[in-house]
């Protein structure tokens, strides 16, 4: 980088904010990074308008950090012009990368979206039928609101990416080293995924794995999981075999199954299929009727084998 | 036109691929309507090659292996079994109809079966209509 103090900003789509949170959780680390760039743009922590950006020639930003995923017009429009101000793009944590948890949404249309949150709601007035729409008159003038989209997209699928760093949210002391990185000039080349491990989180995670069988798959409440063995060997649908390492084990360290946040190690271009492998490789079935009933604790195969990866899935969203 | 569905069909080696060539050798008719891929055992046949198959605009993917207790490697054909119960679970997620996705035992001497597993498939997928999976555009795009 040059000389000159570095610029930065940090951005949210569809997100929760834990991802800015994870910046924040880097404690003194953060007093740092203010003290070695300029902050230019953070909503949820610095002042900031998005005509300030705009008015920054093209590229004037060394560095975005974009979390959350894009869900309206308002989320693309910022991609796009947070692509052209910057040097380098880094979607930072599950929903940027992957669609995260706001892309389970691809599981059921705008419409029904839209039908469950202002319609048809128990909390609803009686009758009131207000649906948002993009434009409203208002005392003679026109209020405006972003387009709802259809699904839910990626980062990368509306502009380029140069990095990714998985984690919902990606744990601190990741973030901490790929900040420092950035600070130093020592990140990879474009295109990597950074803040992570190369390797299937089984492999950092320090139960032990016996290759055993389960009769059943039971539902997190049902049992209280013994520390020390594979949570998957007693029947939980861990995520550990089709997720990336790198978080340092933080679920099955806690006694809870891997909800699979870090999205899929190198070489699984489909998180959710090689899940539905590896599940389905610690039964004993040998008739469909045994498997369905070894599978009856495993109801919303979807939602927890794509819990963070749904827009990324080799079929991205429902076609119903 | 009238609509052709269009299926992939992924055969084991030792039984189903031997009981479909048996079909052609002893001229039976059959639709032709199934795209038949060989692998050397159901079980090669990961989850994701059948949603990559209906991402790509597959109507229906048909998986034939050897009966049970016969699988050329002893147990894959049980581990395809398995599997096979969670990825309709995961394709209906998608909205899929799971009768898209069929899993059938054809032997290699089954000659007559595989034609009529095809026929009866290819018959279901004509009824059920085109897949209403978008063809999903190579190039980013939003809205
Ligand atoms: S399946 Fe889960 S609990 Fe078992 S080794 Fe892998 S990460 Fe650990
Ligand atoms: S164990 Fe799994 S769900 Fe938990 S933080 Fe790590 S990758 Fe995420
Ligand atoms: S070899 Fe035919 S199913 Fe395994």
């Amino acid at each position: 980088m040059n000389g000159d103090k570095l610029k930065i900003a940090l951005y949210w789509g569809a997100a929760c904010g834990g991802c800015d949170v994870a910046v924040l959780d880097t404690d003194e680390f953060v007093l740092e990074l203010a003290a070695e760039a300029d902050i230019l743009f953070w909503p949820i922590a610095v002042d900031g308008k998005y005509e300030d950006i705009r008015a920054l020639p093209d590229g004037a930003l060394d560095a975005t950090l974009f979390s959350g995923a894009v869900r309206n017009a308002e989320n693309e429009d910022v991609a796009h012009l947070l692509r052209e101000k910057s040097q380098v793009l880094i979607a930072l944590g599950s929903c940027s990368a992957f669609g995260g948890i706001p892309g389970l949404a691809n599981a059921v249309t705008r419409e029904e979206i839209l039908e469950r949150v202002y319609l048809d709601n128990p909390s609803i007035e009686l009758g009131n039928r207000t649906v948002p729409r993009t434009r409203v008159p208002v005392n003679g003038t026109e209020l405006e609101l972003p387009a709802f989209y259809p699904r839910v997209w990626r980062l990368s699928d509306v502009v380029d990416v140069d990095y990714l760093v998985p984690g919902c949210p990606p744990a601190p002391e990741r973030v901490q080293e790929v900040l420092a990185a950035l600070v130093s000039g020592t990140l990879p080349p474009r295109g990597a995924v950074v803040g992570a491990a190369e390797k299937a989180l089984c492999e950092e995670c320090r139960r032990r794995k016996a290759d055993k069988r389960v009769a059943r798959f039971v539902r997190p409440w049902e049992i209280v999981p013994d520390p020390e063995s594979c949570l998957l060997e007693q029947g939980l649908p861990c995520a550990g075999p089709a997720t990336r390492g790198g978080c340092g084990a933080r679920c099955p360290d806690i006694n809870q199954a891997c909800r699979g946040c870090y999205g899929p190690p190198p070489g699984v271009q489909d998180q959710g299929a090689t899940l539905v492998g590896a599940w389905a490789s610690v039964i004993e079935a040998k008739t469909v009727e045994e498997a369905e009933t070894a599978f009856a604790g495993l109801p919303d195969v979807l939602g927890i084998a794509h819990r963070f990866t749904l827009p990324a899935s080799l079929l991205q969203r429902s076609c119903r | 036109m009238a609509f052709e569905p269009r299926i992939v069909g992924f055969l084991c080696n030792w039984c189903s691929y031997t009981g479909a060539d048996l079909a052609g050798t002893s001229r039976i008719k059959y639709p032709p309507n199934v795209r038949v891929i060989r692998t050397m055992c159901s079980a090669r046949i990961r989850p994701s090659f059948v949603l990559k198959a209906l991402a790509e605009g597959a109507d229906g993917v048909l998986i034939c292996g050897c009966h049970p207790g016969d699988c050329h490697y002893s147990e894959g054909n049980y581990k395809t079994l398995r599997r096979q119960v969670l990825l309709k679970r995961l394709v209906a997620g998608y909205g899929i109809e799971p009768e898209r996705v069929r899993l059938e035992w054809v032997s290699a001497s089954e000659g007559q079966r595989f034609a009529e597993v095809v026929a009866d498939m290819t018959e279901r997928i004509r009824r059920l209509g085109p897949s209403r999976v978008e063809m999903l555009p190579s190039t980013r795009r939003a809205g």
